[in-house]
Protein backbone atom coordinates (compact mmCIF):
# COMPACT_ATOMS: atom_id res chain seq x y z
CA UNK A 1 0.00 0.00 0.00
CA UNK A 2 2.41 2.94 1.13
CA UNK A 3 5.18 1.63 -1.47
CA UNK A 4 3.14 3.08 -3.84
CA UNK A 5 1.79 6.36 -2.10
CA UNK A 6 5.81 6.72 -1.44
CA UNK A 7 6.98 6.33 -4.69
CA UNK A 8 3.91 8.79 -6.12
CA UNK A 9 4.78 11.23 -3.52
CA UNK A 10 8.22 11.25 -4.36
CA UNK A 11 7.95 11.66 -7.88
CA UNK A 12 6.18 15.25 -6.82
CA UNK A 13 8.79 16.50 -4.27
CA UNK A 14 12.42 14.98 -5.10
CA UNK A 15 14.78 15.35 -8.22
CA UNK A 16 14.72 13.73 -11.38
CA UNK A 17 18.53 13.03 -10.67
CA UNK A 18 17.55 11.94 -6.81
CA UNK A 19 14.71 9.78 -8.16
CA UNK A 20 17.39 7.86 -11.25
CA UNK A 21 19.74 7.05 -8.45
CA UNK A 22 16.54 5.79 -5.96
CA UNK A 23 15.52 3.45 -9.00
CA UNK A 24 19.27 2.25 -10.04
CA UNK A 25 19.83 0.87 -6.13
CA UNK A 26 16.66 -0.42 -5.99
CA UNK A 27 17.48 -2.48 -9.32
CA UNK A 28 20.99 -2.96 -7.94
CA UNK A 29 19.30 -4.67 -4.95
CA UNK A 30 16.89 -6.45 -7.29
CA UNK A 31 19.73 -8.10 -8.46
CA UNK A 32 21.63 -8.78 -5.36
CA UNK A 33 18.38 -10.74 -4.69
CA UNK A 34 18.01 -12.43 -7.46
CA UNK A 35 21.73 -14.02 -6.72
CA UNK A 36 20.00 -16.50 -5.05
CA UNK A 37 17.82 -17.49 -7.87
CA UNK A 38 20.88 -18.03 -10.10
CA UNK A 39 22.43 -19.64 -8.09
CA UNK A 40 19.63 -22.25 -7.96
CA UNK A 41 19.75 -21.96 -12.02
CA UNK A 42 23.78 -22.49 -12.28
CA UNK A 43 23.90 -25.64 -9.75
CA UNK A 44 20.88 -27.25 -11.86
CA UNK A 45 22.52 -26.23 -15.60
CA UNK A 46 26.52 -27.21 -14.47
CA UNK A 47 25.75 -30.02 -12.78
CA UNK A 48 23.19 -30.86 -14.93
CA UNK A 49 25.31 -30.49 -17.87
CA UNK A 50 28.03 -32.22 -16.56
CA UNK A 51 25.39 -35.49 -16.08
CA UNK A 52 23.60 -35.40 -18.50
CA UNK A 53 25.59 -38.30 -20.56
CA UNK A 54 24.77 -40.36 -18.08
CA UNK A 55 21.53 -41.20 -20.72
CA UNK A 56 23.55 -41.75 -23.44
CA UNK A 57 26.81 -43.76 -21.91
CA UNK A 58 25.26 -45.76 -19.16
CA UNK A 59 21.44 -45.20 -19.65
CA UNK A 60 18.88 -44.28 -16.92
CA UNK A 61 17.54 -47.46 -16.17
CA UNK A 62 21.05 -49.15 -15.94
CA UNK A 63 21.87 -45.76 -13.97
CA UNK A 64 19.31 -45.71 -11.31
CA UNK A 65 18.18 -49.14 -11.01
CA UNK A 66 21.41 -50.88 -11.60
CA UNK A 67 22.68 -53.41 -8.83
CA UNK A 68 26.00 -53.40 -9.42
CA UNK A 69 28.67 -50.32 -8.74
CA UNK A 70 31.91 -51.89 -9.82
CA UNK A 71 33.60 -48.83 -10.88
CA UNK A 72 36.86 -50.40 -12.18
CA UNK A 73 34.69 -52.74 -14.58
CA UNK A 74 32.84 -49.52 -16.04
CA UNK A 75 29.23 -50.74 -14.68
CA UNK A 76 27.43 -47.97 -12.49
CA UNK A 77 24.33 -48.65 -11.13
CA UNK A 78 23.18 -46.77 -7.79
CA UNK A 79 20.68 -48.96 -6.88
CA UNK A 80 22.73 -49.87 -3.86
CA UNK A 81 23.94 -46.37 -2.93
CA UNK A 82 20.66 -45.36 -3.04
CA UNK A 83 19.76 -47.93 -0.81
CA UNK A 84 22.12 -47.46 1.53
CA UNK A 85 21.41 -43.55 1.79
CA UNK A 86 17.84 -44.57 2.62
CA UNK A 87 18.47 -46.69 4.99
CA UNK A 88 21.49 -44.51 6.55
CA UNK A 89 18.77 -41.44 6.67
CA UNK A 90 15.71 -43.38 7.78
CA UNK A 91 17.85 -44.58 10.88
CA UNK A 92 19.53 -41.70 12.24
CA UNK A 93 15.82 -40.17 11.84
CA UNK A 94 14.67 -42.67 14.22
CA UNK A 95 17.06 -42.11 16.55
CA UNK A 96 17.29 -38.20 16.27
CA UNK A 97 13.73 -37.17 15.97
CA UNK A 98 12.58 -38.85 19.54
CA UNK A 99 15.20 -36.61 21.04
CA UNK A 100 15.01 -33.62 19.29
CA UNK A 101 11.20 -33.42 19.45
CA UNK A 102 11.70 -34.30 23.67
CA UNK A 103 14.75 -31.61 23.90
CA UNK A 104 12.39 -29.16 22.22
CA UNK A 105 9.45 -29.59 24.60
CA UNK A 106 12.03 -29.65 27.68
CA UNK A 107 13.20 -26.07 26.36
CA UNK A 108 9.48 -24.75 25.83
CA UNK A 109 7.57 -26.24 28.20
CA UNK A 110 9.68 -27.69 31.42
CA UNK A 111 12.81 -25.65 31.54
CA UNK A 112 13.17 -22.96 34.41
CA UNK A 113 14.69 -19.67 32.34
CA UNK A 114 17.85 -20.94 33.94
CA UNK A 115 18.33 -24.35 33.01
CA UNK A 116 17.56 -23.44 29.66
CA UNK A 117 20.01 -20.85 29.11
CA UNK A 118 22.29 -23.99 29.35
CA UNK A 119 20.38 -26.55 27.43
CA UNK A 120 19.61 -23.92 24.36
CA UNK A 121 22.98 -22.67 23.89
CA UNK A 122 24.26 -26.14 23.75
CA UNK A 123 21.83 -27.15 21.31
CA UNK A 124 22.90 -24.59 19.19
CA UNK A 125 26.69 -25.25 19.66
CA UNK A 126 25.90 -29.24 18.61
CA UNK A 127 24.74 -27.37 15.58
CA UNK A 128 27.85 -25.36 15.22
CA UNK A 129 30.54 -28.59 15.38
CA UNK A 130 31.54 -28.96 11.70
CA UNK A 131 30.81 -32.37 10.03
CA UNK A 132 34.50 -33.40 9.38
CA UNK A 133 34.92 -33.24 13.85
CA UNK A 134 31.42 -35.78 14.13
CA UNK A 135 33.08 -37.89 11.67
CA UNK A 136 36.33 -38.07 13.39
CA UNK A 137 34.75 -38.69 16.92
CA UNK A 138 32.55 -41.35 15.35
CA UNK A 139 36.26 -42.92 13.97
CA UNK A 140 38.12 -42.80 17.09
CA UNK A 141 35.71 -43.09 19.54
CA UNK A 142 32.44 -44.79 18.74
CA UNK A 143 33.79 -47.39 15.70
CA UNK A 144 35.71 -49.14 18.56
CA UNK A 145 32.63 -49.67 20.86
CA UNK A 146 30.80 -50.66 17.67
CA UNK A 147 33.65 -52.97 16.77
CA UNK A 148 33.40 -54.68 20.17
CA UNK A 149 30.13 -55.54 20.61
CA UNK A 150 29.42 -56.47 17.24
CA UNK A 151 32.61 -58.14 16.47
CA UNK A 152 32.87 -56.40 12.98
CA UNK A 153 35.00 -53.59 12.11
CA UNK A 154 32.58 -50.95 13.14
CA UNK A 155 32.52 -49.38 10.02
CA UNK A 156 28.07 -49.45 9.25
CA UNK A 157 24.66 -47.71 8.95
CA UNK A 158 24.60 -48.61 12.74
CA UNK A 159 27.97 -46.25 13.46
CA UNK A 160 26.89 -43.51 10.93
CA UNK A 161 22.77 -43.70 12.82
CA UNK A 162 24.34 -42.72 15.94
CA UNK A 163 26.15 -39.90 14.48
CA UNK A 164 23.88 -38.69 12.03
CA UNK A 165 21.13 -38.82 14.81
CA UNK A 166 23.13 -36.34 16.92
CA UNK A 167 23.97 -34.23 14.00
CA UNK A 168 20.53 -33.92 13.07
CA UNK A 169 18.91 -32.86 16.79
CA UNK A 170 19.82 -29.12 16.30
CA UNK A 171 17.94 -28.76 13.43
CA UNK A 172 14.85 -30.47 14.53
CA UNK A 173 14.76 -29.20 17.78
CA UNK A 174 15.21 -25.72 17.50
CA UNK A 175 12.44 -25.35 14.48
CA UNK A 176 10.07 -27.62 17.07
CA UNK A 177 10.39 -25.66 19.71
CA UNK A 178 9.43 -22.58 17.10
CA UNK A 179 6.72 -24.45 16.54
CA UNK A 180 5.59 -25.18 20.48
CA UNK A 181 6.27 -21.66 21.53
CA UNK A 182 3.93 -20.03 18.64
CA UNK A 183 1.29 -21.96 19.75
CA UNK A 184 -0.70 -19.50 21.83
CA UNK A 185 -0.61 -19.40 25.86
CA UNK A 186 -4.89 -19.55 26.24
CA UNK A 187 -4.69 -22.85 24.91
CA UNK A 188 -1.88 -24.23 27.51
CA UNK A 189 -3.77 -22.40 30.46
CA UNK A 190 -6.82 -23.38 28.62
CA UNK A 191 -5.97 -27.00 29.58
CA UNK A 192 -4.27 -26.47 32.46
CA UNK A 193 -7.58 -25.36 33.81
CA UNK A 194 -9.50 -28.03 33.36
CA UNK A 195 -7.07 -29.97 35.54
CA UNK A 196 -4.49 -31.49 33.06
CA UNK A 197 -1.07 -32.48 34.38
CA UNK A 198 1.82 -31.03 31.88
CA UNK A 199 2.57 -33.96 30.40
CA UNK A 200 -1.37 -34.29 29.56
CA UNK A 201 -1.07 -30.85 28.04
CA UNK A 202 1.56 -31.57 25.80
CA UNK A 203 0.40 -34.59 24.81
CA UNK A 204 -2.84 -34.04 24.26
CA UNK A 205 -2.75 -29.83 23.29
CA UNK A 206 0.59 -28.62 22.31
CA UNK A 207 1.79 -31.60 20.41
CA UNK A 208 -1.20 -31.98 18.08
CA UNK A 209 -1.14 -27.80 17.98
CA UNK A 210 2.56 -27.74 16.87
CA UNK A 211 2.17 -30.74 14.57
CA UNK A 212 2.84 -29.21 11.58
CA UNK A 213 5.99 -27.33 12.77
CA UNK A 214 7.22 -30.34 13.90
CA UNK A 215 6.83 -31.86 10.48
CA UNK A 216 8.26 -29.01 8.57
CA UNK A 217 11.58 -29.60 11.10
CA UNK A 218 11.59 -33.49 10.66
CA UNK A 219 11.71 -33.18 6.69
CA UNK A 220 14.44 -30.59 7.12
CA UNK A 221 15.77 -33.11 9.17
CA UNK A 222 15.89 -35.54 6.94
CA UNK A 223 17.13 -33.40 3.66
CA UNK A 224 20.09 -32.40 6.52
CA UNK A 225 20.79 -36.65 6.98
CA UNK A 226 20.53 -37.77 3.44
CA UNK A 227 22.83 -34.82 2.19
CA UNK A 228 25.59 -35.13 5.52
CA UNK A 229 28.81 -36.44 3.64
CA UNK A 230 31.80 -36.26 5.60
CA UNK A 231 30.57 -37.70 8.52
CA UNK A 232 28.84 -40.33 6.97
CA UNK A 233 31.97 -40.75 4.78
CA UNK A 234 34.17 -41.61 7.44
CA UNK A 235 32.05 -44.13 9.42
CA UNK A 236 29.98 -45.84 6.80
CA UNK A 237 32.16 -48.33 5.44
CA UNK A 238 31.45 -47.32 1.90
CA UNK A 239 31.73 -50.72 0.20
CA UNK A 240 29.43 -50.16 -2.84
CA UNK A 241 26.96 -53.41 -2.28
CA UNK A 242 23.86 -54.29 -0.81
CA UNK A 243 24.59 -53.88 2.79
CA UNK A 244 24.53 -57.47 4.88
CA UNK A 245 23.53 -55.95 7.77
CA UNK A 246 23.71 -52.57 9.96
CA UNK A 247 26.84 -53.87 11.33
CA UNK A 248 28.60 -54.29 7.99
CA UNK A 249 30.34 -51.35 6.00
CA UNK A 250 27.81 -49.76 3.20
CA UNK A 251 27.63 -46.93 0.80
CA UNK A 252 25.83 -43.67 0.85
CA UNK A 253 25.11 -41.42 -2.38
CA UNK A 254 27.52 -38.49 -1.05
CA UNK A 255 29.82 -40.35 0.55
CA UNK A 256 30.82 -42.33 -2.85
CA UNK A 257 30.61 -38.85 -4.50
CA UNK A 258 33.09 -37.67 -2.68
CA UNK A 259 35.72 -40.55 -2.42
CA UNK A 260 35.48 -41.07 -6.66
CA UNK A 261 35.45 -37.87 -7.55
CA UNK A 262 39.10 -37.81 -6.55
CA UNK A 263 40.65 -40.28 -9.53
CA UNK A 264 37.28 -40.30 -11.40
CA UNK A 265 37.16 -39.76 -14.91
CA UNK A 266 35.20 -40.19 -18.57
CA UNK A 267 31.77 -41.99 -17.94
CA UNK A 268 32.55 -42.94 -13.70
CA UNK A 269 33.12 -38.59 -13.38
CA UNK A 270 29.65 -38.66 -15.44
CA UNK A 271 28.25 -41.03 -12.95
CA UNK A 272 28.54 -39.10 -9.90
CA UNK A 273 27.52 -35.87 -11.48
CA UNK A 274 24.26 -37.76 -12.10
CA UNK A 275 24.02 -38.77 -8.38
CA UNK A 276 25.04 -35.06 -7.29
CA UNK A 277 21.95 -34.30 -9.70
CA UNK A 278 19.93 -36.94 -8.31
CA UNK A 279 20.83 -35.51 -4.74
CA UNK A 280 20.09 -31.91 -5.48
CA UNK A 281 16.48 -32.93 -7.20
CA UNK A 282 15.68 -34.52 -4.11
CA UNK A 283 17.08 -31.71 -1.93
CA UNK A 284 14.57 -29.49 -3.69
CA UNK A 285 11.74 -31.31 -3.55
CA UNK A 286 12.08 -31.81 0.14
CA UNK A 287 12.45 -27.67 0.34
CA UNK A 288 8.63 -28.05 -1.55
CA UNK A 289 7.40 -29.98 0.58
CA UNK A 290 8.20 -28.05 3.29
CA UNK A 291 6.23 -25.26 1.81
CA UNK A 292 3.24 -27.28 1.08
CA UNK A 293 2.99 -28.55 4.68
CA UNK A 294 2.71 -25.43 5.40
CA UNK A 295 0.62 -23.96 3.62
CA UNK A 296 -1.92 -27.14 4.44
CA UNK A 297 -1.42 -26.13 8.29
CA UNK A 298 -1.94 -22.39 7.29
CA UNK A 299 -5.33 -22.93 5.59
CA UNK B 1 -0.90 -46.08 35.74
CA UNK B 2 -2.04 -43.24 37.85
CA UNK B 3 -2.08 -39.90 35.99
CA UNK B 4 0.19 -38.47 38.21
CA UNK B 5 2.46 -41.49 38.08
CA UNK B 6 2.50 -40.91 33.97
CA UNK B 7 2.81 -37.27 34.35
CA UNK B 8 6.33 -37.70 36.39
CA UNK B 9 7.37 -40.59 34.14
CA UNK B 10 7.09 -38.78 31.39
CA UNK B 11 8.78 -35.30 32.63
CA UNK B 12 11.98 -37.73 33.52
CA UNK B 13 11.91 -38.95 29.70
CA UNK B 14 11.84 -34.94 28.86
CA UNK B 15 14.99 -34.53 31.59
CA UNK B 16 16.79 -37.27 30.08
CA UNK B 17 16.07 -36.23 26.53
CA UNK B 18 17.33 -32.74 27.23
CA UNK B 19 19.96 -33.98 29.46
CA UNK B 20 21.30 -36.44 26.70
CA UNK B 21 22.05 -33.52 24.25
CA UNK B 22 23.92 -31.64 26.45
CA UNK B 23 25.75 -34.86 28.19
CA UNK B 24 26.57 -35.18 24.00
CA UNK B 25 28.20 -31.99 23.38
CA UNK B 26 30.28 -31.86 26.40
CA UNK B 27 31.50 -35.19 25.68
CA UNK B 28 32.17 -34.69 21.96
CA UNK B 29 34.00 -30.82 22.88
CA UNK B 30 35.53 -32.53 26.21
CA UNK B 31 37.29 -35.60 23.89
CA UNK B 32 38.60 -32.99 20.86
CA UNK B 33 40.01 -30.98 24.12
CA UNK B 34 41.30 -33.30 26.23
CA UNK B 35 43.24 -35.39 23.53
CA UNK B 36 44.35 -32.09 21.40
CA UNK B 37 45.77 -30.32 23.90
CA UNK B 38 48.16 -32.59 24.33
CA UNK B 39 49.35 -31.58 20.50
CA UNK B 40 48.65 -27.88 20.97
CA UNK B 41 51.74 -25.64 21.58
CA UNK B 42 53.02 -22.64 20.45
CA UNK B 43 55.59 -24.46 17.30
CA UNK B 44 52.03 -26.48 16.58
CA UNK B 45 50.51 -23.01 15.35
CA UNK B 46 53.16 -21.42 14.24
CA UNK B 47 55.70 -23.87 12.26
CA UNK B 48 54.88 -25.60 8.52
CA UNK B 49 54.09 -29.10 8.39
CA UNK B 50 57.24 -31.56 7.15
CA UNK B 51 57.33 -34.96 5.83
CA UNK B 52 54.93 -37.70 4.47
CA UNK B 53 53.20 -37.66 7.71
CA UNK B 54 53.01 -34.27 8.24
CA UNK B 55 55.00 -33.98 11.28
CA UNK B 56 55.80 -30.67 12.56
CA UNK B 57 53.07 -27.72 12.71
CA UNK B 58 49.72 -26.40 10.89
CA UNK B 59 50.49 -22.80 10.21
CA UNK B 60 49.38 -22.62 6.49
CA UNK B 61 46.68 -24.33 6.76
CA UNK B 62 45.17 -21.96 9.83
CA UNK B 63 46.00 -19.51 7.45
CA UNK B 64 44.38 -20.61 4.72
CA UNK B 65 41.04 -21.77 6.35
CA UNK B 66 40.99 -18.17 7.42
CA UNK B 67 42.05 -16.88 3.96
CA UNK B 68 39.47 -18.56 2.11
CA UNK B 69 36.41 -17.88 4.58
CA UNK B 70 37.44 -13.83 4.70
CA UNK B 71 37.33 -14.48 0.68
CA UNK B 72 34.18 -15.92 0.95
CA UNK B 73 32.75 -13.60 3.47
CA UNK B 74 33.74 -10.55 1.29
CA UNK B 75 31.45 -11.75 -1.48
CA UNK B 76 28.97 -12.38 0.65
CA UNK B 77 28.15 -9.83 2.60
CA UNK B 78 27.42 -7.06 0.52
CA UNK B 79 25.48 -9.23 -2.10
CA UNK B 80 23.15 -10.92 1.11
CA UNK B 81 22.69 -7.52 2.50
CA UNK B 82 21.76 -6.12 -0.03
CA UNK B 83 19.31 -8.52 -1.12
CA UNK B 84 18.11 -8.90 2.25
CA UNK B 85 17.52 -4.84 1.91
CA UNK B 86 15.35 -5.61 -1.33
CA UNK B 87 13.03 -8.36 0.34
CA UNK B 88 12.08 -6.54 3.13
CA UNK B 89 12.10 -2.68 1.95
CA UNK B 90 11.98 -2.65 -2.02
CA UNK B 91 9.89 -5.69 -3.13
CA UNK B 92 6.67 -5.89 -3.48
CA UNK B 93 5.05 -9.28 -2.21
CA UNK B 94 4.40 -11.52 -5.03
CA UNK B 95 5.62 -14.18 -7.58
CA UNK B 96 9.00 -13.30 -8.11
CA UNK B 97 9.74 -12.41 -3.74
CA UNK B 98 8.07 -16.09 -3.59
CA UNK B 99 10.35 -17.68 -6.16
CA UNK B 100 13.72 -15.73 -4.48
CA UNK B 101 12.86 -17.09 -1.20
CA UNK B 102 12.35 -20.70 -2.18
CA UNK B 103 15.84 -19.88 -3.80
CA UNK B 104 17.18 -19.12 -0.96
CA UNK B 105 15.49 -22.20 1.04
CA UNK B 106 16.61 -24.59 -2.01
CA UNK B 107 20.38 -23.06 -1.54
CA UNK B 108 20.65 -23.31 2.02
CA UNK B 109 19.33 -27.51 1.74
CA UNK B 110 22.30 -27.90 -1.22
CA UNK B 111 24.17 -31.02 -0.11
CA UNK B 112 27.56 -29.56 0.19
CA UNK B 113 29.48 -32.54 -1.81
CA UNK B 114 26.75 -31.32 -4.37
CA UNK B 115 27.90 -27.65 -3.94
CA UNK B 116 31.53 -28.73 -3.95
CA UNK B 117 30.47 -30.36 -7.77
CA UNK B 118 28.81 -27.49 -9.03
CA UNK B 119 32.11 -25.41 -7.67
CA UNK B 120 34.18 -27.59 -9.51
CA UNK B 121 31.96 -27.85 -12.53
CA UNK B 122 31.61 -23.74 -13.41
CA UNK B 123 34.63 -22.06 -11.18
CA UNK B 124 37.23 -24.88 -11.43
CA UNK B 125 36.95 -26.02 -14.88
CA UNK B 126 34.38 -23.61 -17.09
CA UNK B 127 36.02 -20.56 -15.75
CA UNK B 128 39.08 -21.86 -16.19
CA UNK B 129 40.02 -21.03 -12.42
CA UNK B 130 42.05 -24.29 -11.31
CA UNK B 131 41.97 -25.18 -7.88
CA UNK B 132 42.17 -21.91 -6.04
CA UNK B 133 41.20 -20.34 -3.27
CA UNK B 134 39.01 -18.03 -5.34
CA UNK B 135 37.18 -21.03 -6.57
CA UNK B 136 36.45 -22.09 -3.05
CA UNK B 137 35.52 -18.74 -1.77
CA UNK B 138 32.70 -18.95 -5.02
CA UNK B 139 31.65 -22.11 -3.72
CA UNK B 140 31.46 -21.42 -0.09
CA UNK B 141 29.42 -17.88 -1.04
CA UNK B 142 26.52 -19.78 -2.07
CA UNK B 143 26.51 -22.15 1.09
CA UNK B 144 27.28 -18.82 3.32
CA UNK B 145 24.47 -16.60 1.29
CA UNK B 146 20.94 -17.93 2.32
CA UNK B 147 22.32 -17.31 5.98
CA UNK B 148 23.37 -14.55 5.87
CA UNK B 149 20.46 -13.23 3.78
CA UNK B 150 17.90 -14.86 6.21
CA UNK B 151 19.53 -12.93 9.40
CA UNK B 152 19.35 -9.62 7.71
CA UNK B 153 15.98 -9.87 6.89
CA UNK B 154 15.04 -11.06 9.98
CA UNK B 155 17.37 -7.84 11.69
CA UNK B 156 15.85 -5.54 9.51
CA UNK B 157 12.14 -6.71 10.21
CA UNK B 158 12.93 -5.97 14.23
CA UNK B 159 13.94 -2.41 13.43
CA UNK B 160 11.14 -0.66 14.39
CA UNK B 161 8.26 0.93 12.21
CA UNK B 162 8.63 4.81 13.78
CA UNK B 163 12.47 4.67 12.95
CA UNK B 164 11.84 4.76 9.26
CA UNK B 165 8.65 7.23 9.69
CA UNK B 166 11.49 9.81 11.56
CA UNK B 167 13.76 9.43 8.68
CA UNK B 168 11.18 10.18 5.64
CA UNK B 169 9.28 12.57 7.99
CA UNK B 170 12.67 14.62 7.60
CA UNK B 171 12.65 14.58 3.49
CA UNK B 172 14.99 11.23 3.48
CA UNK B 173 14.71 9.52 0.35
CA UNK B 174 14.49 5.34 0.51
CA UNK B 175 17.89 4.79 0.22
CA UNK B 176 18.91 7.52 2.99
CA UNK B 177 16.65 5.84 5.25
CA UNK B 178 17.38 2.20 4.96
CA UNK B 179 21.20 3.23 4.29
CA UNK B 180 21.52 5.86 8.01
CA UNK B 181 18.47 4.29 9.26
CA UNK B 182 17.25 1.26 9.22
CA UNK B 183 21.06 -0.50 8.44
CA UNK B 184 22.72 1.09 11.69
CA UNK B 185 20.11 -0.02 13.73
CA UNK B 186 20.01 -3.87 12.32
CA UNK B 187 24.09 -3.86 12.08
CA UNK B 188 24.17 -6.43 15.51
CA UNK B 189 22.28 -8.71 14.12
CA UNK B 190 23.19 -8.35 10.66
CA UNK B 191 26.96 -8.99 12.54
CA UNK B 192 25.89 -11.97 14.36
CA UNK B 193 24.34 -13.88 11.34
CA UNK B 194 27.52 -12.97 9.49
CA UNK B 195 30.25 -14.44 12.17
CA UNK B 196 27.72 -17.76 12.30
CA UNK B 197 27.98 -18.26 8.36
CA UNK B 198 32.03 -17.79 8.74
CA UNK B 199 31.90 -20.56 11.37
CA UNK B 200 30.20 -22.60 9.01
CA UNK B 201 31.93 -21.66 5.81
CA UNK B 202 35.33 -22.59 7.80
CA UNK B 203 34.40 -25.79 9.14
CA UNK B 204 33.23 -27.04 5.83
CA UNK B 205 34.90 -29.69 3.69
CA UNK B 206 32.66 -31.07 1.14
CA UNK B 207 32.52 -27.69 -0.66
CA UNK B 208 36.15 -27.22 -0.47
CA UNK B 209 37.80 -30.67 -1.66
CA UNK B 210 37.41 -30.61 -5.02
CA UNK B 211 37.65 -26.58 -5.76
CA UNK B 212 40.34 -25.67 -3.28
CA UNK B 213 41.83 -29.11 -3.05
CA UNK B 214 44.82 -29.96 -0.80
CA UNK B 215 48.34 -28.22 -1.57
CA UNK B 216 49.88 -28.46 2.23
CA UNK B 217 51.79 -25.07 1.32
CA UNK B 218 50.55 -21.14 1.88
CA UNK B 219 48.54 -20.20 -0.71
CA UNK B 220 49.92 -16.45 -1.55
CA UNK B 221 47.30 -15.70 -4.52
CA UNK B 222 43.57 -16.47 -4.70
CA UNK B 223 44.62 -18.48 -7.72
CA UNK B 224 46.50 -20.98 -5.64
CA UNK B 225 45.32 -24.44 -3.97
CA UNK B 226 45.76 -24.69 -0.29
CA UNK B 227 45.10 -27.12 2.35
CA UNK B 228 42.29 -25.99 5.23
CA UNK B 229 41.89 -27.42 8.39
CA UNK B 230 38.81 -29.89 7.69
CA UNK B 231 40.40 -31.32 5.04
CA UNK B 232 44.15 -31.46 6.46
CA UNK B 233 41.42 -33.69 9.40
CA UNK B 234 40.04 -35.41 7.19
CA UNK B 235 43.30 -36.44 4.99
CA UNK B 236 44.72 -37.90 8.67
CA UNK B 237 42.00 -39.50 10.16
CA UNK B 238 40.89 -41.41 7.03
CA UNK B 239 44.78 -42.49 6.39
CA UNK B 240 45.06 -42.92 9.81
CA UNK B 241 48.72 -41.27 10.06
CA UNK B 242 49.95 -38.69 12.99
CA UNK B 243 47.04 -39.11 15.23
CA UNK B 244 48.24 -36.19 17.31
CA UNK B 245 48.57 -34.32 14.76
CA UNK B 246 44.81 -35.00 14.01
CA UNK B 247 43.57 -34.38 17.38
CA UNK B 248 45.59 -31.08 17.33
CA UNK B 249 43.76 -29.51 13.96
CA UNK B 250 40.87 -30.61 15.48
CA UNK B 251 40.69 -28.50 18.57
CA UNK B 252 42.36 -25.82 16.50
CA UNK B 253 39.05 -26.07 14.47
CA UNK B 254 36.87 -26.24 17.04
CA UNK B 255 38.60 -23.08 19.36
CA UNK B 256 38.07 -21.31 15.82
CA UNK B 257 34.31 -22.18 15.04
CA UNK B 258 33.02 -22.07 18.71
CA UNK B 259 35.22 -19.06 19.21
CA UNK B 260 33.33 -17.53 15.90
CA UNK B 261 29.97 -18.83 17.79
CA UNK B 262 30.64 -17.48 21.12
CA UNK B 263 31.86 -13.47 19.52
CA UNK B 264 28.48 -13.72 17.41
CA UNK B 265 26.19 -14.94 20.98
CA UNK B 266 28.25 -11.80 22.96
CA UNK B 267 27.15 -9.77 20.28
CA UNK B 268 23.66 -10.60 20.25
CA UNK B 269 23.09 -10.37 23.96
CA UNK B 270 24.62 -7.07 24.35
CA UNK B 271 22.99 -5.51 21.68
CA UNK B 272 19.41 -6.99 22.40
CA UNK B 273 18.18 -4.14 24.32
CA UNK B 274 19.07 -1.72 21.55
Amino acid sequence: MSDTQQSANKMRLVSRSTLAKETALATLFFLCAFVAVLGVALIFLFVGWRAWPVFSEVGIGNFALGRVWDASNEVYGILPLIVGSVIVTLGALALGTPLAVGTAVFLSEIASPRVRSVVRPAVELLAGIPSVVYGFFGIVVLRPIVAEFSGGTGFGAFTAWVILGIMIVPTIAALSEDALRSVPDGIREASYAMGATTWQTIYKVLLPAAKIGIIDATILGMGRAIGETMAVLMVVGNAPVFPEGIFSPMPTLTAQIALNMGYASGTHRVALFGMAAILFMFSMALVAAVRWVSRLGGE
Amino acid sequence: MGRRAANNLALAVLWIAAGTTVVILFSIIGYVVINGIQSLSWGFITTWPQGVNAEGGIAPIIVNTLYVTGLAMLFTTPIAVLAAVYLTEYAVQGKMVDTIRFAADSLASVPSIVMGLFGFALFVEALGWGFSMLAGAAALTFLMLPIVMRATEEAIRSVPRYIRWGSYGMGATKWQTVSRAVLPAAAPRIITGIILAMGRAAGETAVVLYTVTQAIDLAKTPMQSGRVMPVHLYLLAMEGINLPAAYGTALVLMILILGLNMIARWISKRYRKV
